[in-house]
Protein backbone atom coordinates (compact mmCIF):
# COMPACT_ATOMS: atom_id res chain seq x y z
CA UNK A 1 0.00 0.00 0.00
CA UNK A 2 0.90 3.18 -0.83
CA UNK A 3 1.90 5.66 2.49
CA UNK A 4 3.51 8.60 3.26
CA UNK A 5 6.46 7.71 6.31
CA UNK A 6 6.94 10.99 8.85
CA UNK A 7 10.26 11.12 9.52
CA UNK A 8 10.04 14.45 11.25
CA UNK A 9 6.83 15.83 11.75
CA UNK A 10 7.71 19.11 12.76
CA UNK A 11 6.48 21.95 15.48
CA UNK A 12 2.27 20.74 15.08
CA UNK A 13 1.30 18.61 11.91
CA UNK A 14 -2.55 17.33 12.04
CA UNK A 15 -4.41 15.70 9.63
CA UNK A 16 -7.01 18.12 8.26
CA UNK A 17 -9.99 17.85 5.92
CA UNK A 18 -13.44 19.95 5.89
CA UNK A 19 -14.36 18.97 9.19
CA UNK A 20 -17.80 17.46 10.33
CA UNK A 21 -20.03 19.57 10.51
CA UNK A 22 -23.62 18.76 11.63
CA UNK A 23 -22.70 17.29 15.05
CA UNK A 24 -22.88 20.54 16.88
CA UNK A 25 -25.69 19.53 18.66
CA UNK A 26 -23.74 16.38 20.58
CA UNK A 27 -20.97 18.92 21.35
CA UNK A 28 -18.60 18.06 18.89
CA UNK A 29 -16.42 20.62 16.83
CA UNK A 30 -16.77 21.38 13.20
CA UNK A 31 -13.29 20.72 13.14
CA UNK A 32 -11.50 21.20 9.83
CA UNK A 33 -8.35 23.21 8.05
CA UNK A 34 -8.08 26.35 9.31
CA UNK A 35 -7.21 27.73 6.02
CA UNK A 36 -9.65 25.49 4.14
CA UNK A 37 -8.88 27.66 0.86
CA UNK A 38 -5.31 26.43 1.03
CA UNK A 39 -7.03 22.89 1.65
CA UNK A 40 -8.71 22.64 -1.46
CA UNK A 41 -6.26 24.51 -3.62
CA UNK A 42 -3.72 21.41 -2.85
CA UNK A 43 -6.47 19.02 -3.40
CA UNK A 44 -7.06 20.53 -7.01
CA UNK A 45 -3.84 20.45 -7.92
CA UNK A 46 -3.02 16.56 -6.29
CA UNK A 47 -6.44 15.50 -8.64
CA UNK A 48 -8.29 14.71 -5.18
CA UNK A 49 -12.00 16.16 -4.54
CA UNK A 50 -11.79 19.22 -2.58
CA UNK A 51 -12.58 16.88 0.93
CA UNK A 52 -9.89 14.67 0.86
CA UNK A 53 -7.43 14.73 3.87
CA UNK A 54 -4.15 16.16 3.61
CA UNK A 55 -1.58 17.53 6.45
CA UNK A 56 -1.85 20.57 7.90
CA UNK A 57 2.01 21.75 8.81
CA UNK A 58 2.21 24.47 11.25
CA UNK A 59 5.11 26.75 10.03
CA UNK A 60 6.54 24.17 8.46
CA UNK A 61 9.63 21.65 9.18
CA UNK A 62 8.39 18.69 7.92
CA UNK A 63 10.33 15.20 6.34
CA UNK A 64 8.74 12.63 4.70
CA UNK A 65 9.02 9.36 2.38
CA UNK A 66 7.25 8.23 -0.28
CA UNK A 67 6.42 4.48 0.15
CA UNK A 68 5.69 4.49 -3.59
CA UNK A 69 4.93 7.08 -6.82
CA UNK A 70 2.92 9.83 -5.43
CA UNK A 71 1.95 13.20 -6.42
CA UNK A 72 2.02 15.94 -3.88
CA UNK A 73 1.20 19.28 -3.39
CA UNK A 74 2.19 21.98 -1.08
CA UNK A 75 0.07 25.72 -0.59
CA UNK A 76 -0.53 27.63 2.40
CA UNK A 77 2.05 29.37 4.18
CA UNK A 78 4.90 29.57 1.80
CA UNK A 79 7.70 26.94 2.30
CA UNK A 80 10.85 25.98 0.47
CA UNK A 81 10.25 22.57 -0.61
CA UNK A 82 12.80 19.66 -1.86
CA UNK A 83 11.74 16.47 -3.41
CA UNK A 84 15.41 14.17 -3.27
CA UNK A 85 17.05 16.69 -2.22
CA UNK A 86 16.07 19.25 -5.42
CA UNK A 87 14.16 21.97 -5.27
CA UNK A 88 10.39 22.34 -6.11
CA UNK A 89 7.75 24.34 -6.30
CA UNK A 90 5.12 25.16 -3.75
CA UNK A 91 1.73 25.95 -5.63
CA UNK A 92 2.11 22.95 -8.61
CA UNK A 93 1.41 19.58 -8.60
CA UNK A 94 4.94 17.62 -7.91
CA UNK A 95 5.41 13.91 -8.77
CA UNK A 96 7.48 12.23 -6.22
CA UNK A 97 9.42 8.85 -7.18
CA UNK A 98 8.89 5.87 -4.85
CA UNK A 99 11.04 6.11 -1.99
CA UNK A 100 12.14 9.36 -2.21
CA UNK A 101 12.49 12.25 0.78
CA UNK A 102 10.78 15.41 0.45
CA UNK A 103 11.80 18.12 2.61
CA UNK A 104 9.60 21.20 3.78
CA UNK A 105 11.55 23.91 5.12
CA UNK A 106 10.07 26.24 7.79
CA UNK A 107 7.29 29.02 6.37
CA UNK A 108 8.65 32.09 5.43
CA UNK A 109 5.03 33.40 6.26
CA UNK A 110 1.89 32.80 7.45
CA UNK A 111 1.23 29.49 9.54
CA UNK A 112 -0.06 26.96 8.20
CA UNK A 113 1.13 24.68 5.25
CA UNK A 114 -1.27 22.38 3.71
CA UNK A 115 0.37 19.03 2.44
CA UNK A 116 -2.31 16.93 -0.30
CA UNK A 117 -1.26 13.73 -1.54
CA UNK A 118 -2.94 11.94 -4.74
CA UNK A 119 -5.23 9.79 -3.12
CA UNK A 120 -5.70 11.90 0.16
CA UNK A 121 -4.39 10.42 3.51
CA UNK A 122 -6.59 7.53 4.28
CA UNK A 123 -6.59 7.08 8.10
CA UNK A 124 -10.12 6.23 9.64
CA UNK A 125 -12.77 8.54 8.97
CA UNK A 126 -14.64 9.41 12.63
CA UNK A 127 -17.78 10.81 12.57
CA UNK A 128 -17.46 11.17 8.32
CA UNK A 129 -14.32 13.28 8.79
CA UNK A 130 -10.80 12.91 9.12
CA UNK A 131 -9.33 15.78 10.78
CA UNK A 132 -7.68 16.24 14.11
CA UNK A 133 -10.11 18.03 16.37
CA UNK A 134 -7.44 19.48 19.49
CA UNK A 135 -10.48 20.39 20.91
CA UNK A 136 -12.11 16.91 22.32
CA UNK A 137 -9.53 14.77 21.40
CA UNK A 138 -11.83 12.88 17.77
CA UNK A 139 -10.23 12.08 15.00
CA UNK A 140 -6.69 10.88 14.52
CA UNK A 141 -3.99 11.47 17.10
CA UNK A 142 -1.51 14.35 16.22
CA UNK A 143 1.44 13.36 13.47
CA UNK A 144 4.31 12.21 14.81
CA UNK A 145 7.92 11.51 13.89
CA UNK A 146 7.60 7.83 13.07
CA UNK A 147 4.13 7.63 11.61
CA UNK A 148 3.25 5.82 8.54
CA UNK A 149 -0.11 7.39 7.06
CA UNK A 150 -1.70 5.37 4.56
CA UNK A 151 -2.65 6.79 1.39
CA UNK A 152 -5.74 5.84 -0.99
CA UNK A 153 -6.74 5.25 -4.09
CA UNK A 154 -5.82 8.00 -7.25
CA UNK A 155 -9.22 8.77 -8.40
CA UNK A 156 -8.30 11.34 -10.86
CA UNK A 157 -4.58 12.63 -12.80
CA UNK A 158 -3.57 16.23 -11.03
CA UNK A 159 -4.23 19.15 -13.50
CA UNK A 160 -1.93 20.46 -16.01
CA UNK A 161 -1.23 23.73 -14.27
CA UNK A 162 2.08 26.02 -15.01
CA UNK A 163 0.83 28.83 -12.57
CA UNK A 164 -2.08 28.26 -9.79
CA UNK A 165 -2.05 32.08 -9.02
CA UNK A 166 -2.75 32.64 -4.89
CA UNK A 167 -2.52 35.92 -2.54
CA UNK A 168 0.84 35.59 0.42
CA UNK A 169 -0.31 35.57 3.55
CA UNK A 170 -1.12 39.41 4.56
CA UNK A 171 0.90 41.12 6.87
CA UNK A 172 -2.15 42.85 8.12
CA UNK A 173 -5.99 41.63 8.10
CA UNK A 174 -8.71 43.69 7.87
CA UNK A 175 -11.69 41.36 8.30
CA UNK A 176 -15.28 41.73 7.52
CA UNK A 177 -17.61 41.72 10.52
CA UNK A 178 -21.34 41.13 11.42
CA UNK A 179 -22.62 42.71 14.31
CA UNK A 180 -24.96 40.22 16.72
CA UNK A 181 -25.68 37.88 18.10
CA UNK A 182 -25.01 39.89 21.45
CA UNK A 183 -23.73 43.21 20.32
CA UNK A 184 -26.49 44.85 22.78
CA UNK A 185 -24.61 43.74 25.07
CA UNK A 186 -21.92 46.45 24.53
CA UNK A 187 -21.49 49.81 24.79
CA UNK A 188 -21.73 51.82 21.94
CA UNK A 189 -18.44 52.91 22.46
CA UNK A 190 -17.04 49.27 22.23
CA UNK A 191 -18.79 48.97 19.24
CA UNK A 192 -16.92 51.94 17.93
CA UNK A 193 -13.87 50.63 18.95
CA UNK A 194 -14.06 47.04 17.88
CA UNK A 195 -14.63 49.09 13.90
CA UNK A 196 -11.66 51.52 14.73
CA UNK A 197 -9.07 50.14 16.72
CA UNK A 198 -6.11 48.05 15.76
CA UNK A 199 -5.95 45.20 17.46
CA UNK A 200 -3.58 42.19 17.50
CA UNK A 201 -3.19 38.69 16.89
CA UNK A 202 -1.87 36.99 20.53
CA UNK A 203 0.95 34.16 21.08
CA UNK A 204 -2.19 32.17 22.68
CA UNK A 205 -3.75 31.27 19.18
CA UNK A 206 -4.40 27.77 18.25
CA UNK A 207 -7.01 25.79 16.51
CA UNK A 208 -10.03 26.79 18.65
CA UNK A 209 -9.19 30.76 18.24
CA UNK A 210 -7.17 33.78 17.82
CA UNK A 211 -7.07 35.77 20.76
CA UNK A 212 -6.79 39.35 20.28
CA UNK A 213 -5.00 42.18 21.87
CA UNK A 214 -6.30 45.91 21.88
CA UNK A 215 -9.01 48.06 23.94
CA UNK A 216 -10.85 46.35 25.87
CA UNK A 217 -14.37 45.97 24.67
CA UNK A 218 -16.99 47.24 27.70
CA UNK A 219 -19.99 45.71 28.54
CA UNK A 220 -23.43 47.23 28.45
CA UNK A 221 -25.14 44.31 30.30
CA UNK A 222 -23.51 42.87 33.36
CA UNK A 223 -24.54 39.42 34.73
CA UNK A 224 -23.79 35.81 33.35
CA UNK A 225 -24.96 35.19 29.48
CA UNK A 226 -26.55 31.46 29.80
CA UNK A 227 -24.59 28.90 27.36
CA UNK A 228 -26.04 28.98 23.29
CA UNK A 229 -24.44 28.16 20.15
CA UNK A 230 -21.45 29.77 18.61
CA UNK A 231 -20.78 29.81 14.62
CA UNK A 232 -17.09 29.72 13.31
CA UNK A 233 -15.37 33.59 13.22
CA UNK A 234 -17.61 33.90 16.23
CA UNK A 235 -15.73 37.36 18.25
CA UNK A 236 -16.67 35.93 21.74
CA UNK A 237 -15.69 38.60 25.11
CA UNK A 238 -14.50 37.01 27.93
CA UNK A 239 -14.53 39.11 30.99
CA UNK A 240 -11.15 40.79 30.68
CA UNK A 241 -12.64 42.62 27.39
CA UNK A 242 -10.12 41.15 24.69
CA UNK A 243 -11.78 39.54 21.93
CA UNK A 244 -11.25 36.05 21.38
CA UNK A 245 -12.73 34.61 17.55
CA UNK A 246 -13.28 31.12 17.03
CA UNK A 247 -11.53 28.88 14.70
CA UNK A 248 -12.26 25.66 13.46
CA UNK A 249 -12.08 23.29 16.68
CA UNK A 250 -13.99 25.71 18.28
CA UNK A 251 -17.09 24.47 21.21
CA UNK A 252 -20.14 23.88 20.40
CA UNK A 253 -21.62 26.41 23.16
CA UNK A 254 -20.09 29.11 25.21
CA UNK A 255 -21.00 31.46 27.95
CA UNK A 256 -19.80 34.65 26.90
CA UNK A 257 -21.66 37.58 24.05
CA UNK A 258 -20.59 37.02 21.14
CA UNK A 259 -20.25 40.68 19.69
CA UNK A 260 -20.15 39.81 15.71
CA UNK A 261 -19.04 37.57 13.85
CA UNK A 262 -16.06 37.25 10.99
CA UNK A 263 -17.21 36.50 7.75
CA UNK A 264 -16.84 32.97 6.97
CA UNK A 265 -14.68 34.13 3.53
CA UNK A 266 -12.02 35.79 5.88
CA UNK A 267 -11.34 33.14 8.69
CA UNK A 268 -8.69 31.40 6.40
CA UNK A 269 -6.78 34.65 6.81
CA UNK A 270 -7.35 34.61 10.14
CA UNK A 271 -5.68 31.24 10.16
CA UNK A 272 -2.75 31.59 8.91
CA UNK A 273 -1.74 34.98 10.99
CA UNK A 274 1.38 34.96 13.12
CA UNK A 275 1.11 36.36 16.80
CA UNK A 276 1.82 40.35 16.37
CA UNK A 277 -0.19 40.57 13.17
CA UNK A 278 -2.03 43.73 12.83
CA UNK A 279 -5.80 42.65 12.76
CA UNK A 280 -8.15 45.61 12.25
CA UNK A 281 -11.98 45.49 11.61
CA UNK A 282 -14.81 46.46 8.74
CA UNK A 283 -18.75 46.48 8.73
CA UNK A 284 -19.62 43.69 6.61
CA UNK A 285 -22.66 44.87 6.33
CA UNK A 286 -25.20 47.61 8.03
CA UNK A 287 -27.55 46.50 10.66
CA UNK B 1 -39.32 35.01 20.93
CA UNK B 2 -36.61 37.15 19.25
CA UNK B 3 -34.59 36.63 16.30
CA UNK B 4 -31.01 37.68 16.05
CA UNK B 5 -28.49 37.62 13.18
CA UNK B 6 -25.24 35.39 13.97
CA UNK B 7 -23.10 36.66 10.87
CA UNK B 8 -24.29 35.93 6.89
CA UNK B 9 -25.38 32.14 7.25
CA UNK B 10 -26.70 31.73 10.75
CA UNK B 11 -29.39 33.14 13.12
CA UNK B 12 -29.41 32.79 16.62
CA UNK B 13 -33.45 32.45 18.10
CA UNK B 14 -33.83 33.52 21.72
CA UNK B 15 -36.78 32.18 23.94
CA UNK B 16 -38.32 32.58 27.35
CA UNK B 17 -36.86 29.48 28.47
CA UNK B 18 -35.79 25.63 28.41
CA UNK B 19 -39.25 23.91 27.77
CA UNK B 20 -39.90 26.18 24.88
CA UNK B 21 -36.38 25.66 23.68
CA UNK B 22 -36.84 21.71 23.26
CA UNK B 23 -40.65 22.65 22.09
CA UNK B 24 -38.38 24.58 19.31
CA UNK B 25 -35.73 22.21 18.71
CA UNK B 26 -38.51 19.60 18.31
CA UNK B 27 -39.96 21.48 15.41
CA UNK B 28 -37.11 22.95 13.74
CA UNK B 29 -35.42 19.51 12.87
CA UNK B 30 -38.93 18.12 12.04
CA UNK B 31 -38.48 21.25 9.46
CA UNK B 32 -35.25 19.78 8.71
CA UNK B 33 -36.42 16.31 8.22
CA UNK B 34 -39.50 17.38 6.37
CA UNK B 35 -37.39 19.16 3.83
CA UNK B 36 -38.57 22.51 4.57
CA UNK B 37 -35.77 24.16 6.03
CA UNK B 38 -31.85 23.93 5.16
CA UNK B 39 -29.61 24.13 8.26
CA UNK B 40 -26.41 22.27 8.31
CA UNK B 41 -26.55 22.40 12.71
CA UNK B 42 -29.15 23.03 15.01
CA UNK B 43 -28.07 23.78 18.27
CA UNK B 44 -30.19 24.14 21.59
CA UNK B 45 -28.86 25.72 24.01
CA UNK B 46 -29.52 27.11 28.02
CA UNK B 47 -32.12 30.13 26.17
CA UNK B 48 -31.27 30.15 22.35
CA UNK B 49 -31.94 27.74 19.18
CA UNK B 50 -28.69 27.95 16.76
CA UNK B 51 -29.47 27.63 13.20
CA UNK B 52 -25.87 27.37 11.58
CA UNK B 53 -25.39 27.14 7.65
CA UNK B 54 -28.40 28.17 6.85
CA UNK B 55 -28.16 29.56 2.86
CA UNK B 56 -30.75 32.44 3.23
CA UNK B 57 -31.17 33.29 7.02
CA UNK B 58 -33.77 36.19 5.57
CA UNK B 59 -36.36 33.57 4.36
CA UNK B 60 -36.04 31.65 7.79
CA UNK B 61 -37.00 34.39 9.29
CA UNK B 62 -40.65 34.66 7.36
CA UNK B 63 -40.57 30.80 7.49
CA UNK B 64 -40.73 30.58 11.47
CA UNK B 65 -44.12 30.83 13.24
CA UNK B 66 -44.89 33.97 15.24
CA UNK B 67 -44.89 31.67 18.10
CA UNK B 68 -42.81 28.46 18.77
CA UNK B 69 -43.41 27.81 21.98
CA UNK B 70 -46.78 25.20 21.71
CA UNK B 71 -49.28 25.45 24.42
CA UNK B 72 -48.90 21.62 25.24
CA UNK B 73 -45.99 19.90 26.48
CA UNK B 74 -43.89 18.27 23.95
CA UNK B 75 -45.30 14.72 23.45
CA UNK B 76 -43.92 12.05 26.14
CA UNK B 77 -43.44 9.39 23.07
CA UNK B 78 -39.19 9.68 23.61
CA UNK B 79 -37.79 6.34 25.01
CA UNK B 80 -36.70 6.88 28.41
CA UNK B 81 -33.18 6.67 28.84
CA UNK B 82 -31.85 4.77 32.36
CA UNK B 83 -28.58 5.40 34.03
CA UNK B 84 -27.75 2.88 36.56
CA UNK B 85 -25.35 4.83 39.20
CA UNK B 86 -23.66 4.59 41.82
CA UNK B 87 -23.84 7.01 44.18
CA UNK B 88 -20.22 7.62 45.91
CA UNK B 89 -19.71 10.78 44.58
CA UNK B 90 -16.90 13.32 46.45
CA UNK B 91 -19.73 15.76 47.21
CA UNK B 92 -22.69 13.68 48.49
CA UNK B 93 -22.50 15.07 51.40
CA UNK B 94 -22.27 18.82 50.35
CA UNK B 95 -25.13 18.14 48.20
CA UNK B 96 -27.10 16.97 50.74
CA UNK B 97 -26.47 19.49 53.27
CA UNK B 98 -27.41 22.30 50.55
CA UNK B 99 -30.43 20.18 50.23
CA UNK B 100 -31.56 19.57 53.70
CA UNK B 101 -31.60 15.98 54.16
CA UNK B 102 -28.83 13.33 53.86
CA UNK B 103 -27.49 10.73 51.34
CA UNK B 104 -30.48 8.74 51.06
CA UNK B 105 -32.16 12.07 50.26
CA UNK B 106 -30.34 13.19 48.02
CA UNK B 107 -30.37 9.92 45.86
CA UNK B 108 -34.60 9.85 46.36
CA UNK B 109 -34.70 13.28 44.82
CA UNK B 110 -31.82 12.24 42.12
CA UNK B 111 -33.83 8.77 41.11
CA UNK B 112 -36.91 10.38 41.33
CA UNK B 113 -36.63 13.41 39.00
CA UNK B 114 -37.73 13.05 34.87
CA UNK B 115 -34.51 14.63 33.93
CA UNK B 116 -34.52 15.83 30.01
CA UNK B 117 -31.69 16.75 27.47
CA UNK B 118 -32.04 20.45 27.44
CA UNK B 119 -28.60 20.49 25.06
CA UNK B 120 -25.02 19.31 24.62
CA UNK B 121 -22.04 21.26 25.21
CA UNK B 122 -18.59 21.36 26.46
CA UNK B 123 -16.88 18.08 25.54
CA UNK B 124 -18.87 15.91 22.76
CA UNK B 125 -21.96 14.01 24.62
CA UNK B 126 -21.75 15.80 27.63
CA UNK B 127 -25.94 16.86 28.15
CA UNK B 128 -27.33 19.61 30.66
CA UNK B 129 -30.03 17.75 32.03
CA UNK B 130 -32.99 19.62 33.36
CA UNK B 131 -35.47 18.98 35.57
CA UNK B 132 -34.44 19.52 39.24
CA UNK B 133 -36.79 21.83 40.85
CA UNK B 134 -35.09 25.24 41.84
CA UNK B 135 -34.57 24.68 45.77
CA UNK B 136 -32.51 21.24 44.39
CA UNK B 137 -30.04 24.00 42.43
CA UNK B 138 -26.43 23.69 43.84
CA UNK B 139 -23.47 26.21 42.95
CA UNK B 140 -20.36 24.93 40.95
CA UNK B 141 -17.08 23.94 43.66
CA UNK B 142 -15.48 27.21 44.12
CA UNK B 143 -12.23 25.61 42.35
CA UNK B 144 -12.71 23.43 39.68
CA UNK B 145 -11.09 19.82 39.57
CA UNK B 146 -8.09 19.59 37.62
CA UNK B 147 -9.46 15.35 36.71
CA UNK B 148 -12.80 14.54 36.62
CA UNK B 149 -13.46 10.47 35.84
CA UNK B 150 -15.32 9.81 32.63
CA UNK B 151 -18.60 8.15 33.77
CA UNK B 152 -19.07 10.74 36.74
CA UNK B 153 -22.52 12.15 37.61
CA UNK B 154 -22.23 15.52 39.13
CA UNK B 155 -24.52 18.42 39.51
CA UNK B 156 -24.44 22.35 38.52
CA UNK B 157 -27.23 25.35 38.76
CA UNK B 158 -29.86 24.36 37.46
CA UNK B 159 -28.10 21.09 35.49
CA UNK B 160 -27.20 17.26 36.05
CA UNK B 161 -24.99 15.90 33.86
CA UNK B 162 -22.54 13.02 33.73
CA UNK B 163 -18.96 13.50 32.58
CA UNK B 164 -18.55 11.72 28.92
CA UNK B 165 -14.73 11.30 29.22
CA UNK B 166 -12.19 12.30 31.82
CA UNK B 167 -11.67 16.11 31.84
CA UNK B 168 -11.69 19.41 34.62
CA UNK B 169 -14.57 20.11 35.69
CA UNK B 170 -16.38 22.38 38.63
CA UNK B 171 -19.51 20.48 39.56
CA UNK B 172 -20.48 19.16 42.46
CA UNK B 173 -19.74 15.08 41.77
CA UNK B 174 -22.43 13.03 43.55
CA UNK B 175 -21.70 8.99 41.84
CA UNK B 176 -20.39 7.44 38.61
CA UNK B 177 -22.16 4.97 35.98
CA UNK B 178 -20.64 2.16 34.01
CA UNK B 179 -22.92 3.44 31.14
CA UNK B 180 -21.09 5.41 27.41
CA UNK B 181 -21.89 8.11 26.88
CA UNK B 182 -20.07 8.56 23.50
CA UNK B 183 -19.18 5.78 21.27
CA UNK B 184 -18.66 6.22 17.79
CA UNK B 185 -19.45 2.67 16.95
CA UNK B 186 -23.27 3.80 17.70
CA UNK B 187 -25.17 6.20 15.99
CA UNK B 188 -25.55 8.65 17.07
CA UNK B 189 -22.60 8.82 19.06
CA UNK B 190 -24.02 10.61 22.05
CA UNK B 191 -26.25 8.41 24.60
CA UNK B 192 -28.00 11.54 25.45
CA UNK B 193 -29.50 13.73 22.72
CA UNK B 194 -31.46 16.67 22.82
CA UNK B 195 -35.35 16.21 23.79
CA UNK B 196 -34.33 12.91 25.37
CA UNK B 197 -36.01 11.86 28.62
CA UNK B 198 -33.11 10.06 31.05
CA UNK B 199 -33.86 8.28 34.47
CA UNK B 200 -31.50 7.41 37.09
CA UNK B 201 -31.28 4.51 38.89
CA UNK B 202 -29.01 3.21 41.91
CA UNK B 203 -27.09 0.66 41.14
CA UNK B 204 -28.21 -2.45 43.23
Amino acid sequence: MRALEIIRAGVRTTVQDLGRPGYAHLGVSRSGALDAGALRRANRLAGNPPGAAGLEITLGGLRARATGALTLALTGAPCPITVGRRPADPELPLAVPAGAVIEIGHATAGLRAYLAVGGGIAVPPVLGSRSTDTLSGLGPAPVRDGDVLPVGPVTAPPPGVDVAPHPPPPAALCLRVWFGPRDDWFTAAARHTLLSAEYRVSPQTDRVGARLTGPALDRAVDGELPSEGLVLGAIQVPADGQPLVFLADHPTTGGYPVIGVVDPSDVDRLGQARPGTPVRFSPAAAR
Amino acid sequence: MQVRRAGPSAILIELPGTEAVSAAYELLTGLRERGDLTAADIVPAARTVLLDGVPDPDRVFRLLPRDLTPAAEPDGQNTTITITTRYDGEDLDDVARLWGTDRAGVIAIHTGTAFRVAFCGFAPGFAYLTGLGPRHHVPRRPTPRTRVPAGTVALAGPYSGVYPTASPGGWQLIGRTRAALFDLDRDPPALLTPGATVRFVEEA
